[in-house]
């Protein structure tokens, strides 16, 4: 059985088989393009088509087919749709209680393994090590980071036939397609910007967008240096206010905190015509795990000279543990299938 | 007292209100449609058509004011006001900053369309992305919009506008204004109007715009004094595939396919040269063409060779593997179809086969000729698309000047009547069709009618 179930493979290939006769919306970003080269669609056309929208839904309130018209066209909500069932992901509340069960059960282990008076004492400066051994914080992330990547990778190579394109893609493909992921062209709503409330488009979506991806990479950076300098230099942390691990993690964590509240906001206030209510589930369970891994964090720097050190210290690395257990299962996912049908479209269009 | 009142709620409605609330009027908006379904036929556009003289932003080459005046009276044989209509071709000039300026995007024309590069700036999403922009305009510059304002009566003096009565919800409601801009567009979804010109045939006739050009306003102006200008008995029509909507299928209706093959009427004989023009000339001849056939039904049929030429239609075609099978799954006579098919394919004379020229493949002795393009139809599978007429508009309109003033029977203009869109394009468009020039119409004297309305209020 296919990936897609019959009737939403139907209304897919009914819907771009009306855009394709119109074509007004060509102009916005790169489905329309891409689906101009196709004549059928089916599963894996849908599948492409579904990764490369952005849902940036300014072809919505542009569609002269749109509901309540009897054509009732909704590319970005039947997108949406097509592209959670592309993931084949586990249902939104399995993922859900995996991370906060993780997270909870970790921050219960640290919790009760700490002795009392370890957790709430005053730790020079924030001497982390002392509240958990470098080892035992070292063993857990190894743990959480393998099971962050190979079930990311897992995911990814069950279903990356649902983006990937027939032949290889050239290096100038790869390029083009990598940039389109990273400066987000497409969902600017070929321009004019995305549809946000009261169906105005603007830029803000993709803004704070760039909050959450650049936001996320310092911080990753930050990990990466420390992890340098704990491994490689034998610096062991806390690091000062002045080192390159803080400077990346706090630039990070406050672009998340601000990224990922403008997400979160945008989506709740957002019209529910223009996505899947899944879709939009997942998405803001990444952004609230995200949010509360910046907050924590963030917490964690400014009062580590305290006696509240401990306490933070384990909530943070709690909840970057659920994140982390979590990510190939969420919507963190759609970003590789993104980049692969950017590729694929470059590698398409370049023909 | 209201100080403007605008009827209509497409591109010229719009742009005539923005125009005077720019200019400090206080303008209300009676849109007939609900808010879904508002901007009339201009949510259903995708382009104006614009001179220039040199390359700019989206449109490539030149097209000069001569040569867009010369396709005008080429496409109007002449039924046009010259002087109206080198003022909305000048206009058009400069007109894109003024509409980027109020929201409205544009984008280079892509596939499909790229004939259309030169003359036409395409709206980025179309023309109701357009529509929605303009509403957003209008609102932020005070207008105040009321939608499904179904109005019906004009109460004018002498050509003076004195009020407006609209039915909304069921309950009548009565309007004065100091001033009155007509952009209610034209009596095309007017299925009983349409009848007392076509008879019954108008029943099988599709509208391919909106249902909300029901034409009450055109004709209480008429009725007001206002002087007709247009055929009051025609309309725009292309052919269409026969099962759209009977309102609103819009572009993707269209079908492309006739200059590809042979056309047949109920009784599957042919009856117009299908190759007589390049097909965005010949476009618009086709509707009226098969409204004059027995039941105002045709069927374009093409075979394997020819079903990657041209663009993807919105309804699958009926396939047969045999023309006989074809015919009974057309619900033709099986016996009548094979004749026509094999007497066409009897006359074809060999020719080097080009879609994008006038080429050498044409019919030897055979009536109705095919000119161009004439190819055998010979391979299976054999696809077959039922086609009706799809109107566009109708050219029934009011006589306008140049300051958008409707004219009175005596010649005078209406001290506070103006007109903008569909609804006069019948001074400039007196027949036939040059894509994208409604809208060059609709935006030049909306925003003329604009200007005019509120200075009046002011004066």
């Amino acid at each position: 059985m296919s990936w897609l179930e019959p009737s939403l493979a139907a209304e897919g290939a009914r819907i771009m088989t009306i855009c394709n006769a119109c074509r007004y919306c060509e102009g916005y970003c790169a489905v329309f393009p891409a689906m101009e080269q196709r004549e059928q669609f089916g599963p894996a056309d849908l599948g492409y088509l579904a990764n490369l929208c952005h849902n940036c839904g300014a072809c919505l309130p542009a569609c002269q087919y749109a509901p309540p018209h009897e054509f009732g066209v909704n590319v970005p909500q039947t997108l949406s749709q097509i592209r959670v069932a592309s993931y084949q992901l586990p249902r939104r509340k399995t993922v859900l209680m995996l991370g906060i069960a993780s997270a909870g059960l970790l921050l219960l282990v640290l919790l009760a393994g700490t002795a009392w008076t370890t957790l709430f004492a005053r730790h020079d400066g924030g001497a982390f090590y002392e509240v958990i051994s470098h080892d035992e914080m070292v063993r857990l992330f190894l743990f959480a980071g393998a099971w962050a990547l190979v079930g990311m990778g897992l995911v990814f190579a069950i279903r990356h036939g649902v983006v990937r394109g027939v032949r290889r893609a050239d290096f100038g493909a790869i390029r083009r397609g990598w940039s389109d992921a990273l400066r987000l062209v497409n969902l600017g709503g070929g321009g004019e910007g995305c549809i946000e409330e009261h169906e105005r488009p603007a830029q803000v979506r993709r803004i704070y967008h760039h909050f959450v991806f650049y936001g996320f990479l310092s911080c990753f950076l930050a990990t990466i240096v420390a992890a340098f300098y704990d491994n490689v230099l034998g610096w062991r942390a806390p690091y000062p206010f002045a080192s390159l691990p803080v400077i990346f993690g706090t630039l990070g964590g406050v672009a998340l905190l601000i990224g990922c509240a403008g997400l979160f906001r945008l989506l709740r206030e957002r019209d529910v015509a223009l996505s899947d209510k899944g879709e939009r589930g997942r998405s803001m369970m990444l952004l609230v795990f995200l949010f509360a891994t910046a907050a924590t964090g963030l917490l964690l720097l400014v009062f580590r000279g305290t006696a509240a050190m401990g306490f933070l210290l384990i909530l943070h690395l709690a909840i970057v543990f659920g994140l982390f257990v979590t990510l190939p299962y969420g919507k963190f996912m759609h970003g590789f299938f993104r980049i692969a049908a950017l590729i694929r479209f470059a590698s398409e269009q370049g023909d | 007292m209201e100080d403007v009142l605008v009827i209509g709620g497409g591109n010229a409605a719009l742009c005539a209100a923005i125009s005077a609330a720019e200019l400090g009027a206080r303008v209300l908006l009676l849109e007939c449609a609900p808010k879904d379904f508002r901007g009339g036929n201009s949510r259903h556009t995708r382009n104006i058509r614009c001179m220039h003289d040199t390359p700019v932003d989206v449109l490539t080459d030149a097209y000069p004011e001569d040569e867009y005046f010369d396709d005008l009276l080429r496409v109007t044989g002449g039924e046009t006001d010259e002087h109206l209509a080198r003022l909305t071709i000048r206009s058009s000039s400069d007109v894109r900053a003024w509409m980027a300026a109020r929201g409205v995007h544009f984008q280079r024309a892509l596939s499909g369309t790229l004939q259309l590069s030169r003359t036409n700036a395409f709206f980025l999403g179309g023309g109701k992305a357009l529509v929605n922009a303009y509403y957003r305009t209008a609102e932020r510059l005070g207008v105040r919009i009321v939608y499904e304002a179904d109005v019906r009566k004009l109460e004018m003096t002498d050509g003076r506008f004195l009020a407006a009565s609209y039915v909304k919800n069921g309950e009548a409601q009565r309007v004065e204004a100091r001033v009155l801009v007509a952009a209610a567009g034209g009596f095309e979804s007017n299925l009983r109007w349409l009848r007392e010109a076509w008879g019954p045939a108008a029943d099988n006739f599709l509208v391919r715009g909106t249902p909300y050009n029901m034409g009450w306003v055109l004709r209480e102006l008429i009725d007001g004094g206002a002087q007709m200008i247009g055929d009051p008995t025609q309309c725009h029509a292309i052919a269409i595939d026969a099962r759209s909507p009977k309102f609103d299928g819009g572009i993707v209706t269209r079908l492309d396919s006739i200059t590809l093959g042979i056309v047949v009427n109920k009784n599957g004989d042919r009856f117009y040269d299908e190759g007589e023009d390049l097909w965005p000339k010949r476009y618009a001849i086709w509707g009226r063409l098969i409204a004059q056939q027995p039941d105002q039904i045709a069927y374009s049929i093409v075979d394997a060779k020819m079903q990657r030429r041209f663009m993807p239609s919105v309804y699958p075609p009926i396939e047969a593997n045999t023309i006989p099978e074809l015919a009974l799954a057309l619900g033709l006579d099986p016996h009548a179809l094979k004749k026509t098919v094999d007497e066409y394919n009897l006359a074809v004379e060999a020719g080097t086969f080009d879609h994008t020229i006038l080429d050498d493949c044409k019919t030897h002795y055979l009536t109705p000729p095919k000119s161009h393009w004439a190819q055998h139809l010979d391979t299976p599978p054999y696809w077959g698309y039922p086609l009706r007429p799809g109107i566009t508009f109708t050219y029934l309109g009011v006589k306008v000047n140049e300051h958008a003033r409707v004219l009175l029977q005596d010649g005078v203009p209406s001290p506070n009547v103006f007109a903008a869109g569909e609804i006069m394009a019948g001074n400039i468009l007196g027949k036939g069709y040059l894509g994208g020039i409604g809208m060059t119409i609709g935006t030049t004297f909306g925003r003329i009618a604009g200007e005019g309305a509120a200075r009046y209020v002011m004066a």
